[in-house]
């Protein structure tokens, strides 16, 4: 006779008797206990016998991850060519045993992975169709909203003020804030930055210059377009993908509503609109940031600043800087709502999607500027 | 000790601002039943549910679950008693980046340190209980229908081999012959496991099948708890109206209308 364990947990032991023997189990044999049993069952290793009988009258309390593993026990008895008796089940246990026996249908834990080659050329296959398939798709979209827009702007009772003034307030007025805190201290840095290498040439007054330049022909209206496209880009995104989730797109198409004319056009217009604005605002504090900094650390007086920079800057440096505003606008708030038209099924796409949307945004930001830059330097501004 | 019963809510009244939900509400649920609890839209049923199971706390009152006052308790010490419940939200609530039989092993997982293997052939075993296929294991929820969705999130509450199950809605947006093997699973599991389940429902036909005891939620507290016969019997307004209505006669068929008309 050997007892395996003395604990207050379920345990299991093995008694001879007349033709075989028995294995008795007893105490608690719950899913609490089924770790420390599980560890008592890999030890227990039964004599070889005939017959053996499984005893359970000592059994307190079993649950379906106990029973699962008497089962388990019995059928490695069994297994050996043993003949197998359970004996001394209560009623509510044998039920159990029973409903387990009928389930033992194991089943994979998660889906079979691939070969990482096989995989990773896969994916790579599937992302460039994908890629060409939304390129194709987005310049579709693309098209829609421009005839859309077209014909709002013959017909503008098409147009949805209301919504146009909301969307207007929302990512132009409310983001004036964080846009001219960004500016502001960007112009700060910049000056302090121009500072310190200028001086060393004693060149320090074209600090202005650097700054004049730089803020209103790229930084002040890429940086406004980099924050709107985080800002009010993804919350397209996730506005229309919400709506789409909640089937208030189909039901619009359902009720004879355009959702290009009701949930696009509005964004687009209103984002093409306050961008440029947003945009001069950044260029204005940015500038102010300069000065200030200039003035701190260069002691170049306002006055002086605002001398040089007339100097420096002309009508195109300002304006090379504005004309590319409204065309960061549309791109930003095309692919916004064009990432939410995509969401599809369940809120977790919204959530991808609407990442994809500020990567997307901001890529294309940066291409159209550069875009800009190659076409400008040929024209020669 | 059986006599005891296994939730008991005195006095509880929840509010939203000023909104007031439940007012005075009482309730007991006894040990080994399938009490359903009905009444009509905005009454409360799944915020009487969230609120025994913690979700939302009460502004006044007493809930005893096992005889315990678990909002009384340290946030520890009440954690090892939710283990021993398990709940079904509406539409199974699964986590969508796991498959099925990880979704299962998560509470198995986070509570008890059982060796992998075990732990698997524990999730399978929850599967087959609930009736799924061995291949829906290794899937994640998007990919299964909503009835298969409901059933895995059952095998999830049953993880733990709860004492008690909650089930919020468990037939709702199943087609009725769905919603029927859905009633015969609930049954059977909470025949062989010994499970009390607490029920919130507006199917008819579940009610009538399964429930041992009917608790009827109007006017911010519970108005009568009893077997379908003495719901039949009740004659508050509404009460006739939900046993008496053309749907309650067609689920309930012939008996319930004999009752309904002496």
């Amino acid at each position: 006779m050997s007892r395996e364990n003395v604990s207050p947990a379920g345990w299991i032991e093995w008694r001879d008797g007349a033709a075989g023997g028995s294995v008795v189990l007893g105490g608690p044999w719950t899913i609490r206990q089924a770790g420390a049993i599980e560890r008592l069952l890999d030890r227990f290793t039964p004599p070889v016998a005939e017959r053996v009988e499984v005893d359970l009258t000592a059994l307190e309390a079993l649950d379906t991850a106990g029973a699962w593993l008497v089962y388990r026990t019995c059928k490695r008895l069994g297994a050996d060519g043993r003949e197998v008796v359970v004996t001394g089940a209560r009623e509510e246990h044998d039920i159990l045993l029973r409903e387990v026996a009928g389930n033992d249908n194991p089943c994979e834990i998660e889906p079979p992975t691939e070969n990482v080659v096989v995989r990773l050329l896969a994916e790579v296959g599937r992302e460039t169709v994908r890629l060409g398939h939304e390129t194709r798709n987005l310049l579709g979209f693309f098209g829609i909203v421009m005839s859309t827009v077209g014909r709002a702007l013959v017909n503008p009772r098409r147009l949805r003020f209301t919504s146009l003034v909301y969307h207007m307030e929302q990512s132009g007025l409310n983001a004036l804030p964080i846009i001219g805190l960004i500016s502001f201290l960007i112009g700060v840095v910049l000056a302090y930055q121009g500072a310190t290498q200028l001086r060393r040439f004693g060149a320090d007054v074209f600090v202005v210059d650097l700054i004049g330049v730089s803020i209103l022909r790229e930084i002040g209206i890429l940086l406004t377009a980099i924050v709107i496209a985080g800002r009010s880009g993804s919350a397209f995104t996730a506005q229309i993908g919400a709506m789409k989730v909640n089937e208030e797109v189909d039901a619009m198409r359902t009720l004879g509503l355009d959702p290009v004319e009701v949930l696009v056009v509005p964004r687009v217009l209103a984002l093409m609109i306050t961008l440029p604005l947003l945009g001069f605002f950044a260029d204005i504090m940015g500038l102010m940031g300069g000065a200030l900094m200039a003035w701190a650390s260069l002691d170049i007086q306002p006055s002086l600043y605002l001398e040089r920079l007339q100097q420096s800057v002309t009508f195109w440096t300002f304006w090379t800087g504005m004309i590319k505003a409204p065309f960061f606008a549309a791109t930003i708030a095309m692919i916004g709502c064009f990432e939410g038209f995509q969401v599809s099924g369940s809120a977790e796409s919204v959530g991808r999607l609407t990442t994809r949307a500020v990567v997307e945004a901001i890529f294309l930001v940066i291409i159209i500027d550069a875009g800009f830059s190659i076409f400008f330097a040929v024209v020669g501004v | 000790m059986s006599e005891e019963p296994i939730i008991a809510i005195r006095g509880l009244r929840t509010q939203f601002g000023s909104q007031v939900i439940h007012d005075n509400l009482d309730l007991e649920v006894r040990r080994g039943e399938v009490i359903g609890i009905v009444g009509g839209s905005g009454t409360g049923k799944s915020v009487l549910l969230r609120t025994i199971i913690g979700l939302i706390r009460p502004k006044a009152g007493e809930i005893r679950v096992f005889g315990e006052n678990l909002a009384a308790m340290e946030a520890t010490e009440r954690r090892r008693f939710e283990q021993r419940w398990g709940v079904l939200f509406q539409d199974g609530a699964l986590f969508s980046s796991l498959t099925v039989a990880q979704n299962i092993e998560v509470p198995l997982k986070e509570h008890l340190k059982l060796p992998p293997a075990l732990s698997d052939q524990l999730a399978a075993l929850k599967i087959s209980m609930v009736g799924l296929a061995a291949n829906a294991g290794p899937k994640y929820p998007s990919e299964l229908s909503g009835g298969m969705r409901k059933r895995a999130g059952l095998a999830r509450a049953l993880a733990m081999d709860p004492e008690i199950v909650f089930l919020d809605e468990p037939t709702a947006g199943l087609d009725p012959i769905g919603a029927a093997a859905f009633d015969e699973l609930i049954r059977r599991l909470q025949q062989t496991l010994g499970l009390t389940v607490f029920m919130v429902t507006h199917d008819l036909d579940s009610l009538h099948a399964i429930c041992d005891r009917i608790a009827v939620l109007a006017e911010k507290k519970v108005l009568v708890v009893g077997d379908m016969a003495e719901m039949l019997r009740q004659d508050h307004p509404w009460i006739r109206e939900y046993f008496h209505g053309p749907r309650a006669r067609a689920a309930l068929g012939e008996a319930g209308r004999a009752e309904g008309d002496d």
